[in-house]
């Protein structure tokens, strides 16, 4: 499966949680396939959902899911330490782990090689990491809501990219909208 | 009063509850001070960009950010600051170490000082310089117009405005 396979599949899951979304083809793909309020966009800033999401989670009590990639974790490496030592436990990365950077391009990531991210987030003190397949996700999503702790779910798919239309909402939009489905 | 209580009580004045910082030797007491209060949440960020993510996050969340860094950090940010902060037009204020200004021992420091100001300015970032210590009695103010108008703003804070450095 792809990343836009996957999120079709989860977005019954997704619908009803706070989600902040990777920028690029990943934010296009969710926003085509079941636009919600509850969704942030990012339209730029690479690497930034994970520690955007943490920040969240730390301030509000509802569930938060991060959409992220690997190439977007590996630019901001320092994330996995900081979320290993205080994400509490609404807080959900899910990386989608395709090993290629498909917003420029499908060219592989390190993790296409010798780089494992579900034992870099350990290593960074990440208590429950869970890696799953593509087809599992659904399933390994509702497992990490339920468990109620803090968990990296790092999702191996393969590389590849719907044609979706760019976001053309303005970034204040997204944000106003998001902040009341947060607070309501 | 102590500078460093002194910052941090202005912070929590104006409800400020969420700080984030990657430290610099003359921010150890502002960061230690802030480390120790109940009604601040300290966490560190591994790198400034990272820590700007960490407050838009916690503004959405319902919480007043901030960022304490050194101005090092300008040169890590712009993309950060245009793209997230100023485009989704969030409030963040920045209160940071002005390295390589008067004072400074480091010639390093000042090849990035001497950029600071230009790069803010490029940015339409307001700019405030504290240089003595009475300065900070803007720093209420400062915090009260930042989450007024929904913008990053930058409070530059020099080796004279902290009491020299080291054996300086």
């Amino acid at each position: 499966m792809i990343r836009s396979e996957i999120l079709k599949e989860i977005a019954p899951i997704l619908r009803n949680e706070l989600v902040v979304c990777n920028i690029g083809i990943p934010s296009q793909e969710l926003h085509a396939i079941d636009d919600q309020p509850s969704n942030f966009y990012m339209l730029g800033t690479m690497g930034l959902a994970s520690s955007i999401g943490l920040g969240l989670a730390l301030a509000q009590p509802k569930p938060v899911i991060v959409i992220d990639g690997d190439g977007s974790i590996l630019t901001n490496l320092g994330t996995l330490p900081t979320i290993g030592n205080n994400a509490p436990g609404n807080y959900i990365l899910m990386i989608i782990d395709n090993g290629s950077y498909g917003s420029t391009g499908d060219q592989p990531t390190y993790t296409s090689q010798r780089t494992d991210l579900a034992g870099m987030a350990r290593a960074a003190g990440c208590a429950r990491v869970v890696e799953v397949q593509d087809k599992d996700t659904g399933a390994a999503l509702e497992e990490a809501l339920a468990s109620g702790e803090a968990t990296v779910l790092v999702v191996k798919c393969d590389s590849g990219n719907a044609k979706m239309p760019v976001i053309t909402m303005d970034p204040v939009v997204i944000r106003d909208r998001f902040m009341k489905a947060v607070a309501g | 009063m102590n500078i460093d209580k002194r910052i941090a009580d202005v912070l929590a004045a104006n409800g400020v509850s969420f700080v984030t910082t990657v430290p610099c030797k003359q921010l150890a007491g502002v960061i230690e001070e802030i480390d120790q209060r109940d009604d601040i949440f300290h966490i560190p960020s591994n790198k400034e960009d990272e820590g700007m993510g960490l407050c838009a996050g916690a503004w959405m969340g319902g919480k007043r950010p901030a960022i304490i860094m050194q101005n090092t950090a300008i040169g890590v940010t712009i993309n950060t600051l245009a793209t997230l902060i100023q485009y989704y037009r969030m409030p963040l204020p920045m209160l940071i170490s002005y390295r390589g200004e008067l004072r400074e021992p480091v010639a390093c420091q000042v090849e990035m000082a001497v950029h600071t100001k230009a790069l803010l300015a490029q940015l339409n970032i307001p700019t405030y310089h504290f240089h003595w210590q009475r300065d900070v009695e803007e720093f209420d103010n400062i915090l009260k117009y930042t989450f007024m108008c929904n913008k990053p703003v930058a409070i530059l804070t020099d080796a004279n405005f902290w009491g020299g450095y080291g054996d300086q």
